[in-house]
């Protein structure tokens, strides 16, 4: 038992420290690349990836390696991993609407179907993940239902975050009834309203 | 010419001994068809993975993607009743509920609570 210790210790002061691979999961326009903003900039002063209201912002995989997250006395290295929003379908007309061209419209969503099955195929790459909702939308789709569901599946720790809690129209609490088996933790990315919070549950579940 | 809404139903013995990869195809087979599919059962959430990168793949002019939603019973609180569903769910596995999946330029939205399913159309 003490020689356990002893060798612990020992890898702690000299071995190589694990790197958590940290997914964002969720579906289009729920925050996921504002809240991995929000971390990486608490605790490396940069950003990670552009936000747009136009839906599928995100098309590639973004990563932020080594981001030193620290609470209190804890602390941990994390790889943030954010991913493209996970859709059923994608209608190039929609980003029409949203003031682009035919031609990019066209080539959004030819990036966002790829973007989709990225996503998807990272689920085998990654430690836990946070699956980010939008608190102010119907929690209680298949796409989310899909996303836990497989994360389940592959015994992958999770953590939803109900984001944009800032708005009049979030509903916490449908979130909280729609996963009862998991943690819930209302934040706002834009605003960082509950993020010391937020970092709590995090170590809570990578612990 | 009116055009009406076709729902084609798939009774769970017509895909449950198929694999993943062929039970997609016929599923997306039908809906590229401009049919509802009404699936008797639920796909793994493997399945419904797969199914989403599948349907990705396929995007084009013409096919703008699915809705989806599956329905199996509210979430029951009373001890008897947990014991009811969580039985019937191991006795018949993935037969159990009800999926329904649409051509998204057929299907605008499907709107679910545990017990009921609201499906929108754009026609």
């Amino acid at each position: 038992m003490a020689l356990k210790g002893f060798f612990n210790l020992l890898l702690s002061l000299f071995g190589k420290r694990k790197t958590i691979k940290l997914g964002f999961y969720g579906p289009v326009n729920a925050g996921k690349t504002s809240l991995a903003n929000r971390i990486s900039k608490d605790f490396t002063g940069e950003e990670l990836g552009v936000v747009s209201k136009i839906p599928h912002e995100t098309r590639e995989i973004q990563i932020k390696e080594k981001v030193k997250i620290k609470k209190g006395n804890k602390q941990m290295d994390f790889n943030l991993i954010d991913t493209p929003g996970i859709a059923t379908k994608i209608d190039y007309t929609d980003f029409i609407r949203h003031g682009l061209s035919q031609k990019e419209s066209k080539e959004r969503a030819k990036e966002a179907t790829q973007g989709v099955i990225e996503a998807i195929k990272w689920l085998e790459n990654v430690d836990c993940v946070l699956v980010v909702l939008d608190a102010a939308e119907n929690p209680y789709n298949q796409v989310n239902i899909t996303i836990i569901g497989n994360l389940a599946a592959r015994k992958i720790p999770v953590l939803i975050v109900a984001n944009k809690m800032d708005l009049k129209k979030s509903k916490i609490r449908s979130i909280e009834s729609t996963f009862p088996q998991y943690n819930v933790v209302p934040v706002s990315a834009l605003t960082g309203k509950n993020m010391e919070l937020f970092y709590d549950e995090l170590f809570r579940l990578v612990k | 010419m009116k055009k009406g809404l076709t729902l084609q139903f798939v009774p769970y013995n017509e895909i449950g001994k198929l694999d993943s990869n062929s039970k997609i195809k016929k599923i997306l087979k039908v809906v590229k068809d401009n049919k509802i599919v009404l699936l008797e059962g639920k796909l793994k959430s493997e399945e419904e993975a797969m199914l989403i990168q599948r349907t990705m793949e396929q995007i084009d002019r013409n096919f703008k993607g699915i809705e989806i939603a599956t329905i199996e019973g509210k979430d029951e609180k009373d001890f008897i009743a947990v014991l009811k569903k969580n039985l019937a769910r191991a006795l018949l596995g993935d037969k159990f509920g009800l999926t329904i999946i649409g051509p998204a330029s057929i299907v605008k939205e499907i709107k679910k609570d545990p017990n009921k399913i609201e499906l929108f159309t754009n026609k």
